[in-house]
């Protein structure tokens, strides 16, 4: 397993690098932007000399890479610092918003993983037949569909015309749990082309994989059934599947934002949606380190999976 | 969380105060909630019912909203700081001061010493408003070292002078004459806290008509009644601000019944509701100023020529059906359709393609080529922008369409570019001429500098009789009219949305006005 650790190890120090990169990234991007925090708070009344008021209040007249060494700094005790615009700190704006998302991600991922391989064997079952087409056609047609439309005729039909279920999460914070008939559609909405891609996937897997010779071999041994298909050939068509699922974790907790503005759902898409409007760099930054750790950490475990369920197939890292 | 319903509160006598009956806003029911299925009758529009909490959403600010009422700038703050506080006046439905902390006001014969004489009134902590907490709360607002959006507005107040007569009498000392000083105590953003009063966002003490219970920053405010309030206790036991920033999320939670006001609707979405009963729509007629804005230190439009020009050029009809969805009314090039003192007598503004090819053509203008600045940052800013660019083409003006940046947009056209779209809220024409005509105004997009215009405003500071004012601020007008920077095009209303349980929201007040996002005239039928 030394060579396994070896890895880990590698494979964390590139994904340090990988979240300092985004960081400056992220900082030089904001830099970029036209207009700064003062410019964004003042608004339709941007007399200047209020701007450069408000510039000298939020020490924004310094060097950006003083900015920068500063707020590194700080990071350094695990400091995130704190929002231009509201002098919170920025710690608090991660936590308030990580609740809602993590929940939603939750949620949707519990869903996905039985409602994506369940179909997705199934349609590789029943390659060419009825349910294959069936499934294939619906899930390519659910995919085609952008997430703002779908989550509107979602509303449309279930909550305004049928009145089975809330409309938005309005009013709930960040207390989801004790209104779940609000997380439905949302939670739809989010599974919606997540759940197509997966199924696409593992049908291709599964139809290899039960093409494949080790297959074959078993079959010649008298594995049948269910067996065969759960244990000899499901392994070989994960590991892309967990990749993909990786990919989908990490996109749900970054903040689904389309979802969050449509549904009223305060998580961290809504805070950095926030946070670059008005230029607060610093929470923008917040936001871009947890986002980094969060996607390096996620690919880790989902190359590790894809590690033991098919060594043949190497690790790319 | 409804325990004070049970409390067997008299109702207090409903005083009707002056300036609501001027206006005729106050305890209007709904237009659009009469003509549903009448199931909404029971209470009928008439007298007001207490209790019961009333949820209202609005596009706000995100993680780092605050409740400090010197920080408003969005909507959705100003709603809940004057929920929470007081100013010493706010504006009426046409925009002139109305009393409000400040039970009356007075000038001496110069016009720059004015005496206030405060009402009884007192904070949620029991203590008495005083002398002492206005000038704390104007000198917070006016430190140099902070950059609160009522600074400019306080800037005629010599502070330093200005002082305490009394617990509940003060006089202001001005550094010139301001005959229209009281709009200064209305200023967005001028509210009285109390004295010594910092940190706002845990445990906020105002004098208004709502006591603070809870807030998390871009979520969720919750304010309960404040039984003592000067003008009466507000007839809801308890008010909720919520947060949603789209439009869609803001209709359908109001449609699903989740709240029971929703704030700044679509002219689409309005014309779908208005008459199928489940919502009442109330529009706020000239809420919002739509303009173009010529650069008239530059060419092309340092011609007064050519700006008469793009006056006769512009289709204002099409304008508001086309930007606004027809949600709102045509304007003849002068700000404030409506407000005390705005020159109604003028002719309204057509067009005339003939007449302003013949303009271009006597400026030497022809083939012109003109960039117009227009940016996502406002509701029909690029549909304006289109609509005109296809107007001018036939009068043989190119005129070509830049998007800016949504978030620096205003930053970005203060000074820079030739021709741009320009929004407004409601605010006294006398504001408007102060803060975007003058050779000092802080916001002078159409860089309109001349000193007889300056003149003029100072004489009308100065003048005391009202008509005469009135005359002075006609000439000024006038001036604008003919050969003024701002094409002003369209006034848009401003939509609200409601539940038909709803009554007492008031229909008249613009924007920014008193009446307007004002829940303490409000109740649950």
């Amino acid at each position: 397993m030394s060579g396994l650790r070896s890895f880990v190890v590698r494979r964390l120090l590139l994904g340090a690098l990988q979240t300092v990169a985004v960081v400056l990234l992220v900082f030089a991007l904001t830099e970029a932007l036209p207009g700064d925090a003062a410019v964004a708070l003042a608004g339709d009344q941007p007399d200047p000399a209020r701007v450069s008021a408000i510039r000298e209040a939020m020490r924004l007249d310094r060097p950006a890479w003083e900015r920068l060494a500063d707020w590194a700094a700080g990071l350094l005790h695990g400091d995130l610092g704190t929002s231009l615009v509201s002098g919170r700190p920025v710690s608090q704006y991660l936590a308030d918003g990580f609740g809602p998302t993590l929940l939603l991600a939750t949620l949707t991922v519990a869903l996905l993983v039985p409602a994506g391989f369940g179909l997705g064997v199934l349609a590789a079952r029943y390659a060419g037949r009825a349910a294959d087409r069936l499934i294939s056609s619906v899930t390519l047609a659910v995919y085609a569909v952008p997430e703002f439309a779908l989550g509107v005729l979602l509303v449309t039909v279930f909550a305004l015309r049928l009145g089975w279920l809330p409309p938005t999460a309005v009013g709930y914070g960040t207390d989801l749990l004790a209104h779940p008939a609000a997380l439905v559609l949302p939670v739809l909405v989010l599974l919606s082309r997540p759940v197509c891609s997966l199924v696409r996937l593992v049908r291709a897997g599964m139809i290899d994989a039960l093409a494949s010779p080790h297959v074959a071999q078993a079959r010649r041994y008298g594995v049948s059934g269910a067996r065969l298909r759960y244990t000899h050939a499901l392994p070989g068509a994960l590991a892309p599947a967990a990749q993909q699922l990786a990919r989908t974790v990490d996109w749900l907790l970054c903040g689904v934002v389309v979802v969050e503005a449509l549904f009223v759902i305060p998580g961290l898409g809504t805070v950095l949606l926030g946070a670059v409007a008005e230029r607060d760099v610093p929470a923008v930054q917040g936001l871009a380190v947890v986002f980094g750790v969060l996607t390096v950490v996620l690919n880790l475990g989902a190359d590790l999976v894809a590690h033991r369920l098919a060594p043949r197939a190497g690790v790319a890292a | 969380m409804h325990d004070d319903t049970t409390r067997p509160l008299p109702f207090p006598a409903l005083r009707r105060r002056g300036f609501l009956a001027a206006t005729g806003a106050g305890t209007l029911a709904l237009a659009g909630c009469g003509g549903g299925s009448g199931s909404d009758d029971g209470g009928g529009g008439g007298s007001p019912k207490k209790g019961g909490r009333l949820r209202a959403a609005f596009a706000g600010g995100g993680a780092s909203e605050t409740l400090d009422p010197h920080l408003a700038n969005l909507f959705a703050d100003v709603a809940r700081a004057k929920a929470l506080f007081d100013k010493l006046a706010d504006y009426g439905a046409d925009l002139s001061a109305q009393p409000r902390l400040a039970e009356k006001w007075e000038p001496d014969k110069a016009l720059d010493r004015w005496r206030i004489t405060l009402r009884e009134a007192t904070f949620h902590d029991g203590r008495p408003v005083t002398a002492r907490d206005v000038l704390y709360s104007y000198r917070r607002i006016a430190d140099p070292k902070r950059a609160f959006r009522a600074k400019a507005s306080l800037e005629p107040i010599d502070l330093d002078a200005s002082r305490a007569t009394g617990a509940r009498s003060l006089e202001f000392v001005l550094k010139r004459p301001t005959a229209e000083f009281p709009n200064v105590l209305a200023a967005f953003g001028a509210y009285i806290v109390p004295e010594g009063a910092t940190g706002f966002d845990t445990a906020p003490v105002g004098s208004g008509p709502f006591r603070f219970v809870s807030f998390t920053p871009g979520r969720s405010a919750v304010f309960r009644r404040y039984d003592d309030y000067w003008e009466g206790a507000p007839h809801l036991d308890e008010v909720e601000f919520l947060v949603a920033n789209e439009e869609s999320a803001r209709i359908n939670a109001l449609l699903g019944g989740q709240i029971e006001y929703a704030h700044e609707l679509n002219p689409t979405t309005a014309r779908a509701h208005e008459n199928e009963g489940r919502i009442g729509i109330v529009r706020l007629r000239g809420s919002a100023m739509q303009a173009f804005c010529m650069k008239t230190d530059r060419p092309p439009f340092d011609d007064p020529r050519v700006r008469r020009a793009f006056f006769l050029i512009a289709d204002r009809r099409e304008l508001v059906e086309g930007a606004l969805s027809g949600a709102g009314e045509v304007g003849n090039d002068l700000f404030g359709k409506g407000y005390e003192y705005y020159a109604g007598g003028l002719p309204q503004r057509e067009q005339d393609l003939g007449r302003a090819r013949a303009l271009l053509r006597q400026a030497g203008a022809e083939d012109l080529r003109v960039t117009l600045d227009t940016s996502p940052v406002a509701a029909g800013f690029t549909e304006a922008a289109g609509i005109f660019r296809d107007q001018a083409k036939k009068a043989g003006v190119t005129v070509e369409v830049r998007t800016g940046s949504k978030d620096s947009y205003w930053s970005d056209i203060l000074d820079n570019g030739t021709l741009c779209c320009y929004r407004s809220g409601a605010m006294p024409i006398e504001a408007h001429l102060s803060q975007r005509l003058l050779t000092d105004s802080s916001t002078n997009a159409t860089q309109w500098r001349h000193k007889d215009f300056d003149a003029l405003y100072q004489q009308a500071q100065s003048t005391r009789d009202r008509t005469g004012r009135a005359a002075v601020y006609e000439r000024m007008q006038r001036r604008l009219h003919a050969e003024g920077g701002f094409l002003m095009w369209g006034f848009a209303d401003w939509i609200i949305g409601t539940a038909r349980t709803v009554r007492g929201v008031g229909t008249e007040a613009p924007a920014n006005t008193l009446d307007w996002a004002r829940f303490d005239k409000v109740w649950l039928a």
